[in-house]
């Protein structure tokens, strides 16, 4: 039991107890290039007291009892929305969700005012997900409230990198000496890039094995300017694999076909999905992972997606604890 | 007392185009050029006391965006012109992507009727489309965008992708004697790209744009241009493989010339994540430095500055894209491209000098002499300050900072990455046919 366990279950089923959160620094959750180990551990700690309130039969707590939370997804989600909102509910938020996908964007508003208008609401945190790039970064830069990035183009996914990394570590303990291998489409992946930025402090060995054409040119130079020194590019899925600890097979959009950056998903399932043939090579009771939807038979077949070393339902699970003790954070941090 | 008439005293008197470094003074009469010499002296004639300040004759910009007609809320082509003269610029070639674009002698008429009756402080020259509306698809009528004034032929920003249908304009082009001025980039190659294909693109999770797009599109207009015997004018150099590429050119004795622009020449890539003078730490995804063609590397830059040393690259042109405010405050793959760069040019271009890359001759060089033989002497435009010539002057204080604030500027397009940047070497006046076009509040002509 976490010391922040102890504590929580010492003030029983009411509010959360205060929390020394001095190493806290975030107004933002923008990527987790910018996060400390220190603070990844925070992050974790509380989540293990969330994890310990998800398992009640009562699942709320009043700890963010008065506070506003918006979701606001220029694209369409229902995971990662919901798994927000389940949060921000099970903390006793008041939420609000807006479907820009529809409303502002069709109507031509552009991003900074859509959100102005948020922040005129007195919303306190703004959870946004957008198909750009560096959208949620923009809008920190523009807004006085919290921003929370649930995935921002290809750039950066950080909850979700936290979440991979929180369940890695409920896994297999401590993950120093250990290689994660992240295969696919790297070029496209907020969560590929989120998860090398996480993982950086944890002494894993991170390979990426994309086809050729499915990593941008300058990402060897990107690791090196970086200082990713644990982050490496092999091509090869075999190879890859050999010892691997961690393993996460990355969404292949069908769109990657028709645009030309791979001949057919015929091919790329022989070269690159993940299954039990291709899971040997790997260390016994090397772990899965895969940050959804999974398209089952491309990039991942059946079995192991359903298998033993699976630990896609737990990502879920996961999921929620760790965004609650995002919420949290971002709200303390604000008030104390 | 004639207004187009001055007596500048104790200049540095930079003329490279005649080799011409020496303290002189200026007498312009009637709009042209008098006498250079020292201790003039001219009655009724109002006097300008330079002393300390450098006179070189006015700067001419092959490559700007006047936005008019059809995109008034970005600039027009009197506020570019003001612009323009803020920046030490007397005659700027206006590219032709308005709307409608300069595709007719109609729409050039247009231009040119405005610039005379609105922008008459700078020498506005316009350049025609190579193709109808732009497309690629057909060629202009050429001859008559030729007659009505064009100075070249450019479907700058839409580059032709057509090897058949660029011969053929180059062919035509040929035979007016005038150049055609390429932005050289493979359209489907950089397609969906926002900045350079390297480290940042990979960091920020944008799709790059490839050297490649630029330089395959140089390669192949050069081989059109020995083809065609066509002047070729490549705009905004970017990479060093094109600086190469036109090195070999003009080594085979071909008709090419390049330009590069000021933001090319001293910002990289890591412009878009990292503003010196910004001190959040928020990562940025700056706008302002969204440009094309992109900043490049710190390789790119070095290859370009010895393309301006070396004779290769023969002009340098700020490529002035003004866009609205709304245009730039906005998702970073959504936003407009380009900089407003009349107004920052000299004084970027001065850090060049200042940290001894180019020198001050150099930097002068390819702003007056170099464009102006591109222009073949045109409407009298001669990048001299030999006497006869028409009295196109900038005065310059090399040792002045400022401040780039985007408050000051004239254009309507605040759009720069250099805003807060403090630079040394500033204009302090900008004369056109001996009238002044801009003076700085610091100094005064005596009546
Ligand atoms: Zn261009």
């Amino acid at each position: 039991m976490s010391l922040y366990e102890a504590k929580l279950s010492a003030a029983g089923q009411g509010t959360l107890p205060p929390l020394s959160i001095g190493s806290w620094q975030h107004k933002h959750v923008l990527d987790l290039d910018d996060f400390s180990r220190e603070e990844i551990d925070l992050v974790f700690e509380i989540a293990d007291g969330m994890v310990e309130i998800l398992a009640r039969d009562v699942k709320k707590v009043p700890t963010l009892r008065g506070k506003t939370i918006a979701t606001m997804f220029f694209e369409p989600s229902t995971r990662t929305r919901a798994s927000f909102e389940l949060a921000a509910k099970y903390l006793g938020a008041d939420t609000v969700s807006l479907d820009a996908v529809k409303s502002s964007v069709a109507k031509g508003e552009s991003l900074i005012d859509s959100l102005r208008t948020l922040q005129a609401l007195e919303i306190d945190t703004i959870i946004i997900r957008h198909p750009c790039s560096g959208a949620a970064c923009i809008a920190a830069q523009h807004l006085e409230t919290s921003i929370i990035n649930a995935g921002d183009g290809c750039h950066a996914h950080p909850s979700q990198g936290l979440l991979d990394i929180y369940t890695m570590k409920r896994q297999l303990g401590d993950l120093s000496g250990k290689k994660m291998v992240i295969i696919g489409d790297i070029m496209h992946s907020r969560v590929a890039r989120s998860n090398i930025w996480g993982t950086r402090t944890f002494g894993i060995s991170v390979v990426l094995c994309p086809p050729p054409t499915l990593v941008q040119h300058g990402m060897s130079e990107m690791i090196e300017r970086c200082g990713l020194n644990h982050v490496r590019i092999e091509h090869k899925l075999d190879a890859a694999l050999e010892d691997a600890d961690i393993i996460m097979p990355l969404r292949l959009q069908k769109e990657r076909q028709p645009s030309g950056l791979i001949p057919s998903i015929r091919e790329y399932i022989q070269q690159y999905q993940l299954n039990p043939k291709r899971l040997l090579r790997a260390r016994p009771g090397a772990i899965v992972m895969h940050p959804g939807p999974m398209n089952e038979g491309i990039e991942i077949s059946h079995d192991v997606a359903y298998g033993s070393n699976s630990l896609i339902e737990q990502q879920v699970t996961n999921g929620v604890a760790i965004r609650m003790a995002l919420l949290y954070l971002i709200s303390g941090g604000k008030n104390r | 007392m004639k207004s187009n008439s001055l007596l500048i005293k104790n200049a540095r008197v930079m003329d490279p185009a005649n080799s011409q470094d020496e303290i002189s003074d200026i007498l312009i009469e009637g709009g042209v050029i008098k006498q250079s010499g020292r201790n003039l002296t001219a009655s009724g004639v109002a006097v300008f006391d330079a002393t300390g300040l450098i006179a070189c004759p006015g700067f001419i910009d092959l490559h700007c965006h006047l936005r008019e007609p059809g995109f008034e809320d970005k600039e027009t082509i009197a506020s570019g012109a003001s612009a323009a003269a803020h920046g030490g610029f007397t005659t700027i070639c206006c590219m032709p992507n308005t709307q409608p674009p300069l595709d007719s002698a109609s729409a050039i008429d247009y231009v040119n009727k405005i610039a005379a009756r609105d922008a008459a402080r700078v020498t506005v020259l316009p350049v025609g489309c190579i193709t109808r509306g732009r497309a690629g698809q057909e060629i202009t009528e050429m001859i008559e965008l030729a007659e009505a004034g064009c100075i070249g032929f450019s479907d700058d920003g839409s580059p032709v992708s057509s090897a058949r249908v660029m011969s053929i304009a180059m062919e035509n082009a040929a035979g007016l004697g005038l150049p055609v001025i390429d932005h050289c980039e493979d359209l489907e190659l950089s397609r969906g790209g926002h900045i350079n294909d390297g480290w940042v693109a990979a960091r920020l999770g944008l799709k790059g744009i490839p050297a490649a797009a630029e330089e395959s599109i140089v390669a192949r207009d050069i081989a059109l241009a020995e083809m065609t015997g066509v002047r070729l004018h490549v705009t905004h150099l970017s990479t060093q493989g094109s600086v190469a590429l036109i090195r070999n050119a003009k080594l085979k004795g071909l008709k090419v010339t390049a330009d590069v622009t000021p933001h090319h020449l001293t910002l990289t890539e890591e412009r878009v994540i990292n503003n010196p003078v910004k001190t959040d730490t928020l990562l940025a995804y700056d706008t302002n430095a969204k440009v094309n063609p992109p900043l490049r590397t710190a390789a790119d830059i070095q290859a370009l500055i010895q393309g301006l040393n070396d004779g290769t690259i023969d002009a340098i042109a700020t490529d002035h894209a003004p866009h609205t405010r709304e245009e730039k405050l906005c998702e970073f793959e959504t936003a407009a491209v380009g900089i407003s760069g009349f107004e920052t040019a000299f004084g970027v271009l001065m850090t060049l000098v200042n940290t001894g890359e180019i020198s001050l001759n150099t930097l002068i060089a390819h702003l007056t002499a170099g464009p102006a033989r591109i222009l073949n002497n045109r409407r009298g435009i001669s990048g001299t300050i030999k006497p006869s010539a028409r009295a196109d002057i900038v005065l310059l204080d090399i040792n002045r900072e400022w401040l780039v604030d985007v408050r000051d500027m004239l254009s309507c397009g605040k759009n720069t990455p250099f805003d807060g940047y403090t630079l040394k070497g500033m204009v302090v006046a900008t004369i056109h046919g001996g009238e002044v076009a801009y003076i700085h509040q610091s100094v005064r002509i005596s009546r």
